[in-house]
């Protein structure tokens, strides 16, 4: 991958939260690269930090929330250092979202019409005549129906798998480089799923958008991403492509995860789940977070919190199995699955 | 096979009222489920699955009569549950329990998990006051957790272990049948393999029968003897684990299943993307249901109600409601996207 | 909309039968006979019978009921027993100064409620917010009759605005001549409510600014204040109708105690002064119109919030 073609490149970002219990670092270590045109995968489950660090992107934090250290570089330049008044020329113009919840994303007391309006006024200067002609046809875009009448809806007019398509034809307005998607499916149905995840890919080849797809399940990454991270207690701790990712994934808690999935396409005997809980963010372990769930953690992984290493392909992976320091056997055995330590497996075999 | 039936479900409907109009007089119903027949046999585990408003949980709640239902007979080791009294009700509640998704939701925040337990053994009173205690903290390491944690609060645990306590209190009063209502839906990935393990084990030791309610057809393979899918309040095809996923029959099932994302990106499949939302259960389409969405869709589908019926090509316990599954399986018709 | 209108209204007869129920009872109500109470101790028997005969108290008590729904209904309460003029005309003299009164008190508190609620949310947890909290506290618990006092101290006698006596001056008839004359009983009246309209204001503010829209708004690239007036105002400005309308109707019937103080000629004093010298047919008919009143602004407070908040139109 040359430099050029990576659109975002988010690099050692943290973020942390005051609460009444203190500060919690909801985001930890988080590094990943968006190439331009393709789609990346943030899969996590809840607590990872994936959330958090698709908000920390566009600096929609809470007010309690701020970013500490890292880098946002967004064609270049970093985003952490642009004012406000440039972060908001940015947002719904270059860089959109679209959230989780569709029946509570979209404002109760405007139609349909005037949301989309809103950003095309904002950012493309139109006025309000050509703005509700284009919001007509963005709506017909998405696959809504009578496309006309629907503008003048108010959002409880319409179905929940409805009202994502509105809030993705409001994200798409005004042509952004980039799109965050951040869960848009997993308040819908699977059916209404389907449709939504197709519209998204379609319009993402015709539009040639960038595309971040936050969500914790596996399935819809394997389907519609090109990279993935996998986040775990604040961190990204395993980046790949997608078909690596699944394929061959190196990371202990990739590997459980993906073996405590029950599937519908294939039998499966009994599953092998990962043990214990999430850590809590207030108590974290000192060495590697996924350590005291790990079936393969050593005195080093307990002691020493790993850093994201990047192998030859440009996969990253946060594990010390891998590297040359690793203190456990050569092959290690994870969930039923074997993998070759770094360490003692190529390492020690060069004596002279 | 000597199969025991445990529940019979007969023509069950619910159908909820509608108030409108200047009087406030019922104006409609909403149809939530709508004539549904089904048989549970000891030791299995049923499954129902089908997208929100199916009917699938309002099933659940219409058989242990948290709602009574509008029609129907549910009938428990052979007795008609519909037609007992509240208090005669209150012994078969013993048998049969409840596991919702949100247990926190229905455990009391300001009791400990022992007074929670208690209070479930008390009211069905299964053991004397004396030897309750014991039994709390055997229970609690039958679902994994450990006995110190007894005079603990519901806050104090995390969401798959309050699914464990809500295992615990179900357990308690030694049910047979234990209905679990998107028990694991909101559970991460690797907690929900946890409980769904536990669930499996406890299955074995304790001889349960299971109806699972679930919209994740992943988790409905993995737990389920036999599934029933169902869609706007009506059954669509029951079959045993390996004809539903292996051999499905309905369009709505082939659809269902095609529609899921796999987490194997090497498996690009033909995908069904079914047009349009599902239609409303207060008006729900006349004929069969699903005619609205269903590429095969005909004039007789509009006017006819499809029955569950079993062709050539399927199992015996295999039924399937749609008017033309030979002519899908054999390819005479063919979809109309 | 229509329906639900008609719906509305038809709710009240039932709720306007009641009151009058009640109005009417009040004379009963009292211990001892009414007319003898009417006539005052040491009357002649022959005038607790004038009164009796004259209040209609010899017929049955269904019969006085319907007699006195019959004459409501025609706009007709009775005579007052003191000045013997029609209570209407009683009524009607001081009506709209108390209407003018409460109509501004309103003004003032939606004015200063909603500007304290805003600035409060928009700030919370800073000092501005502290204070304005602390302020609102004072105003809900500051009784009027303190408050109107200390007005009154500080700003007539006190002689930083002598002008403001003239609030004495304010005719019967309403509308005073210049704001001089109410603006002390005004600003009585009206910081209770303030009070308690930025205290609304600002919660649900707070709760809406913590909505998923909100977030897309911000996701859209809106400014602040944008975001602040366009979306998240008039979603919290819902509850907040609800409460000014009551506060509309609560000042109208509430303005006993200020119009007392400022010794206004309001339908507060009218009521109080029918009291004390027992002008049975002037209570009743202040507390029946004070009542529909009320009544009616309730109702117009539903169809303005059915209005503003669609989604209620679902069922």
């Amino acid at each position: 991958m040359s430099a050029n073609e990576i659109i975002l490149d988010v690099k050692d970002l943290q973020t942390s939260f005051k609460t009444d219990t203190g500060e919690v670092r909801a985001v930890d270590g988080v590094s990943f690269q968006l190439p331009k045109g393709k789609t990346i995968g943030i899969v996590g489950e809840s607590g990872s930090g994936k959330s958090i660090t698709s908000l920390s992107i566009l600096r929609l934090l809470a007010s309690n929330g701020t970013i500490k250290n890292g880098e946002v570089l967004y064609k270049g330049q970093d985003l952490l250092k642009f004012s406000e008044a440039q972060m908001r020329k940015l947002r719904g113009n270059e860089i959109s979202m679209i959230f989780q919840e569709p029946m509570t994303s979209l404002n109760p007391v405007y139609t349909v019409g005037q949301q989309i309006s809103e950003a095309l006024i904002l950012h493309q200067n139109m006025s309000k005549k050509e703005a509700a002609v284009r919001s007509v046809e963005l709506l017909k875009l998405v696959g809504i129906p009578s496309p006309d009448k629907r503008v003048k809806n108010y959002p409880f007019e319409l179905s929940g798998g409805m009202r994502q398509r509105v809030m993705i034809a409001m994200s798409l307005a005004c042509n952004p480089e980039i799109l965050i998607a951040d869960e848009p499916t997993t308040a819908l149905d699977v059916t209404i799923q389907a449709q939504i995840l197709e519209l998204i890919k379609d319009l993402q080849e015709r539009l040639g958008m960038s595309v971040i797809f936050i969500t914790h399940d596996l399935g819809v990454v394997a389907e519609t991403c090109d990279y993935v991270a996998v986040m775990y207690a604040g961190q990204v701790v395993e980046y790949a492509d997608v078909r690596t990712l699944f394929k061959e994934p190196k990371l202990p808690y990739t590997i459980g995860l993906l073996n405590s999935l029950p599937r519908h396409d294939i039998e499966q005997d009994k599953l092998e789940p990962i043990q214990g809980n999430v850590p809590s963010p207030h108590n974290m372990p000192v060495g590697c977070r996924f350590a005291p769930r790990c079936p393969a953690a050593t005195d080093l992984c307990r002691a020493k919190m790993p850093k994201l290493e990047t192998d030859e392909n440009g996969n990253q992976i946060r594990c010390w199995i891998y590297s040359e320091e690793w203190d456990g056997e050569s092959e290690v055995n994870l969930y039923g699955e074997t993998r070759i330590a770094k360490g003692r497996g190529t390492k020690t075999v060069l004596p002279d | 096979m000597a199969k025991q039936e445990l529940l019979k479900v007969e023509g069950l409907k619910q159908y909820f009222p509608i108030k409108g109009g200047l009087l406030g007089r019922t104006t409609n119903h909403v149809k939530a489920v709508d004539d549904i027949s089904f048989t549970i046999y000891e030791g299995e585990t049923v499954s129902i699955v089908g997208e929100s408003g199916c009917g699938k949980s309002t099933t659940g709640r219409a058989i242990l009569r948290l709602e009574e239902p509008t029609e129907g007979v549910v009938e428990f080791k052979g007795v008609n549950l519909a037609g007992l009294s509240k208090r005669e009700m209150r012994k078969y509640r013993k048998d049969m329990q409840i596991i919702f998704q949100d247990p926190y939701a229905s455990i009391n925040p300001r009791q400990t998990v022992a007074s929670v337990l208690n209070e479930a053994m008390e009211i069905q009173k299964v053991l004397p006051a004396n030897k309750r205690r014991a039994r709390i903290e055997e229970l609690l390491e039958t679902v994994g957790l450990l006995p110190y944690q007894a005079d603990r609060f519901p806050h104090e645990f995390s969401g798959g272990q309050r699914q464990r306590i809500g295992i615990a209190r179900a357990l308690s009063v030694n049910p047979e049948l234990i209905i679990c209502d998107e028990a694991v839906s909101a559970l991460d990935v690797s907690i929900q393999a946890q409980v769904l393990n536990l669930l499996e084990d406890l299955q074995q030791e304790y001889n349960l029968t299971y109806l699972f309610i679930s919209h994740d057809l992943g988790v409905v393979r993995h737990i389920s003897d036999r599934i029933i899918v169902m869609y706007l309040g009506k059954i669509m095809e029951i079959a045993d684990k390996e004809s539903l996923f292996e051999n499905p029959k309905h369009p709505y099932t082939k659809a269902l299943l095609s529609a899921i994302p796999v987490p194997d990106p090497d498996k690009k499949k033909e995908r069904i993307v079914l047009k349009g939302d599902v239609p409303s259960p207060i008006n729900p389409p006349t004929g069969c249901r699903f005619h609205t969405r269903c590429p095969f869709a005909t004039e007789k589908c509009v006017t006819d109600v499809p029955e569950l019926r079993t062709t050539a090509g399927m199992k015996e316990n295999h039924q399937a409601a749609c008017h033309y599954i030979e002519e899908i399986a054999s390819g005479e018709m063919q979809p109309n996207y | 909309m229509t329906k639900f209108i008609i719906r509305r209204l038809l709710q009240t007869i039932p709720v306007l039968l009641g009151v009058t129920i009640l109005v009417f009872s009040l004379m009963h109500l009292v211990p001892g006979d009414p007319a003898q109470i009417v006539a005052g101790e040491g009357a002649s028997e022959q005038t607790v019978e004038n009164i009796r005969e004259r209040l209609g108290l010899n017929e049955s008590i269904p019969v006085q009921y319907g007699t006195f729904l019959g004459n409501a209904l025609q706009g007709d309460l009775g005579s007052s027993i003191r000045s013997g003029r029609p209570v209407m005309e009683e009524i009607g003299a001081r009506f709209w100064v108390t209407v003018e009164l409460a109509f501004y008190a309103t003004l003032v508190a939606v004015f200063l409620g909603l500007i304290a609620g805003i600035v409060s949310a928009v700030r919370h947890y800073t000092l501005a917010d502290t204070s304005i909290m602390i302020a609102a506290l004072f105003g809900l618990s500051m009784p009027n009759f303190w408050f109107g006092l200390l007005l009154i101290q500080w700003f007539a006698i006190g002689n930083w605005m002598p002008e403001s006596l003239e609030f004495l001056k304010m005719r019967p008839s309403g509308w005073g001549d210049s704001w001089r004359q109410i603006i002390l009983p005004v600003l009585t009246l009206g910081t209770g409510g303030a009070a308690i309209i930025a205290r609304m204001t600002r919660s649900s503010m707070l709760e809406v600014i913590g909505q998923d829209y909100i977030r897309t708004a911000r996701a859209k690239g809106v400014s602040e204040r944008i975001v602040t007036y366009r979306h998240a105002l008039k979603n919290a400005l819902i509850p907040v109708v609800t409460v000014v309308g009551l506060e509309f109707g609560g000042f109208l019937g509430g303005a006993v105690l200020t119009e007392t103080i400022f010794a206004i000629n309001g339908m507060g004093r009218l009521t109080i002064d029918a009291i004390r010298t027992r002008d049975f047919p002037i209570v009743q008919g202040t507390v029946l119109v004070i009542s529909v009143i009320f009544v009616l602004v309730n109702l117009i407070v539903d169809i303005s919030y059915r209005l503003l908040n669609k989604r209620i139109d679902m069922n």
